[in-house]
């Protein structure tokens, strides 16, 4: 199959198909890992807001490094932690381009933690799209700054102990704090209504940024069934009873604008 | 008679299972006889009664994008006007 | 297009807005923040993208993907801002994006101090980065060199699909001199067909610099080393003075190079035959003319601003058996004309005592 276009039955319509915003290419990702419902939902919101031709990805260092394989529109590849920088660039030149990173927890909560508060700071008028999960999938499991007290990876194999390595970090409050932000929420994408949630907070993410009110984040809890051990259904059930307490899911920061727009 | 389908690209499917659990219908499988090119059982429809309602719940959380949702269109106005006038 | 009293900072600065560069990404350091400061208020002005970013490491990544558009961009740093930027120069070299860097060397290495050294040569004229690939960089040793090598930086840059790197030492950021502005040219505003501008009636475009497989990457290495292949004949830059009739060579760039260009008119006063060869380009390096005047010569006094870095290249060039003699001061020292003058009288000497035969 994979076929550009499928035919419907006989007296029925389509009503759900894969985004144009999508290339037809197979992703790399783990059987269930929510890598491809986070990039799907993207490109579905980059369809509904008709802006594909003037979008510009910028991918980061991690699981989802060939993102700009799967996206059907123009896409850089940031150095680890950079995108935030590079984003900015390219927004500052292509103002009226829709520009936007797609980090996972590495890329964005260790090594970019500066670019990513600082284009912040700046209020970027850029979306970022945070996928958290954890630990860090591509380089096979190791703790993240998001890894939660007592979890084992493969660099924490006894258990993260908070003593010595501290608390997870919290992106979406932090984020929040930051005045130049004007819309920071958190997500998650552990059951089909909270991917319905997630993926109305991209589209508000997206208009805040074609209405130009500043920096958007949608930060979403995602799994990562490799590397935890588990199968891609007990992933889902884990996010929601260990990650959710302590990442909790809400509106973080939405500026007055924002919230006008609706 | 269904309300709606669905199509698998069963090329594509990595047999996650994450579709099956949350079909309202309960009218998804993933297959035991058979695998794909790439090794993995793949998800199936399987709805001998026609109970799908292309509530398209399958399509959103499959993460590679395998499932394309039919559905039969909402009556249209005129229609139920034409009802409307029958009954009134 | 009248001369004007310019700083080298400035200078650089406004060369690249008549230049049309459309976005400027930098951070303050000494000492060339007076390029950031001056861009600060100019780009605005101009309806132009400056961001003060919040590193070297962020700047150089917003000039990544400012480049990716394929519109004129540049950022500036001094030595240990450029040693955080060799990250970035390192994608975008292999990305194949044109960009142009201006560094302000200073004394060396760690923090060092803001005064003026040329200690970066080895970082910049190498692979600027990991990996295989080479910068090209310009060398200008006046405040109008400045000016014409931003301008030639930029149109490389584009020609070639690459990274230039203007390199100059802290004294010709600071210093003020009389110079000429080109006039404002109109920046290009459409990205050319293979850069990321919105994926409008076209198949997307990426940029990258990940290949997985061996093969793959070696072709994309294939291609870069092709690139400098055709740019290495051609893009060989040198000024030199004096070498028709020379027995003996001075060699430096930038501040170094014009002081050597003193001390060679006062030992030509003296009756000695005595050329400068400054190089313009330091990378590619100038070697086809140094080797065409190493075959004439029989002996080269090599000046720096750093403990002998430009110096392994002369002496690649030139051969083992030519005599050298090195003058280097380092942590923000300049070499004076004296000391260049007693190298060369020394080798003169030497080369003079010599039997016939090591004369070439």
């Amino acid at each position: 199959m994979s076929e550009t276009s499928i035919a419907p039955p006989e007296n029925m319509v389509a009503v759900y198909q894969r985004p144009d915003a999508l290339t037809h290419v197979d992703t790399h990702y783990c059987p269930g890992c929510t890598h491809g419902i986070a990039n799907r939902l993207v490109a579905e919101v980059i369809d509904e807001l008709g802006v594909r031709e003037r979008t510009i990805g910028v991918a980061p260092v991690g699981c989802s490094v060939f993102v700009y394989n799967y996206f059907n529109f123009d896409c850089a590849e940031a150095a680890h932690g950079r995108a935030p920088a590079m984003a900015t660039g390219i927004k500052r030149v292509l103002t009226e381009h829709v520009v936007f990173t797609y980090q996972g927890d590495g890329d964005l909560a260790a090594i970019g933690m500066a670019e990513i508060l600082h284009a912040a700071g700046r209020g970027e008028n850029i979306t970022t799209v945070f996928i958290n999960n954890a630990i860090y999938g591509m380089t096979g499991g190791q703790m993240a700054p998001t890894t939660l007290p007592g979890q084992k990876t493969s660099s924490s194999p006894f258990g993260r102990d908070v003593e010595l390595t501290g608390y997870p970090m919290k992106m979406a409050e932090l984020l929040a704090e930051i005045d130049g932000a004007a819309y920071v929420v958190r997500r998650s994408l552990h059951n089909p209504a909270e991917i319905r949630k997630a993926r109305k907070a991209l589209v508000t993410a997206f208009r805040a940024q074609l209405a130009g009110l500043g920096f958007s984040m949608v930060e979403l809890l995602s799994t990562c069934p490799t590397n935890w051990g588990m199968t891609p259904e007990e992933a889902l059930k884990w996010v929601k009873e260990y990650m959710v307490p302590i990442f909790p899911l809400g509106d973080y920061k939405v500026g007055e604008a924002v919230a006008a727009m609706k | 008679m269904a309300k709606g389908t669905i199509l698998i690209d069963e090329a594509r499917c990595k047999g996650c299972g994450l579709c099956a659990p949350v079909c309202p219908k309960e009218v998804i499988q993933m297959a035991t006889d058979r695998r794909n090119a790439k090794g993995y059982r793949p998800a199936q429809l399987v709805d001998p009664e026609g109970l799908c309602t292309g509530c398209a719940i399958c399509a959103l959380i499959c993460p590679d994008v395998c499932i394309t949702v039919f559905r039969e269109p909402a009556p249209s106005k005129r229609s139920r006007d034409r009802h409307k006038a029958v009954f009134a | 297009m009248p001369r004007e009293l310019l700083k080298g900072n400035v200078a650089f600065a406004e060369a690249a807005i008549r230049a049309g560069c459309l976005a400027y990404f930098g951070y303050p350091i000494t000492p060339q923040t007076e390029l950031l400061e001056h861009m600060s208020s100019e780009m605005p002005r101009l309806g132009r993208a400056f961001v003060q970013a919040e590193s070297e490491l962020a700047a150089i990544n917003m000039l990544y993907g400012a480049a990716c558009t394929g519109l004129r961009c540049m950022t500036s740093s001094s030595s240990p801002g450029i040693s955080l930027m060799q990250e970035g120069f390192s994608y975008i070299a292999c990305s194949e994006v044109p960009a142009v860097v201006i560094d302000i060397m200073r004394g060396g290495p760690g923090l060092g101090n803001i005064q003026a050294a040329q200690g970066d040569y080895f970082q910049i004229t190498r692979s600027a980065g990991h990996g295989d690939f080479h910068a090209i960089v310009l060398a200008p040793s006046t405040v109008q060199e400045a000016i014409d090598l931003t301008v030639l930086a930029f149109d490389l840059a584009e020609k070639y699909r690459t990274l230039v790197i203007v390199a100059a030492d802290g004294i010709i950021g600071q210093m003020m001199e009389p110079a000429e502005l080109p006039p404002m040219q109109k920046p290009r505003t459409t990205s050319p067909d293979w850069a990321l501008s919105g994926a409008e009636g076209r198949p997307h475009n990426i940029i990258t610099s990940i290949y997985l497989g061996a093969d793959n990457l070696e072709r994309v290495n294939k291609r870069l080393q092709a690139k400098l292949a055709r740019i290495k004949p051609n893009e060989q830059r040198y000024v030199e003075h004096d070498v028709a009739d020379a027995r003996l060579l001075v060699v430096g760039f930038g501040t170094a190079g014009r002081v050597a260009e003193s001390a060679v008119a006062a030992a030509r006063e003296q009756g000695l035959a005595v050329g400068l060869f400054r190089p313009v380009s330091l990378w590619p390096f100038p070697e086809d003319r140094l080797s065409e005047l190493a075959d004439s010569v029989a002996g080269c006094v090599v000046v720096e601003m750093n403990a002998g870095q430009m110096l392994e290249d002369v002496r690649l060039v030139v051969g083992r058996e030519m005599p050298i003699e090195f003058v280097g001061r380092t942590g923000g020292n300049v070499p004076l004309p004296d000391e260049i003058m007693e190298a060369i009288k020394r080798l003169y000497h030497q080369l003079e005592s010599q039997p016939a035969e090591h004369a070439r």
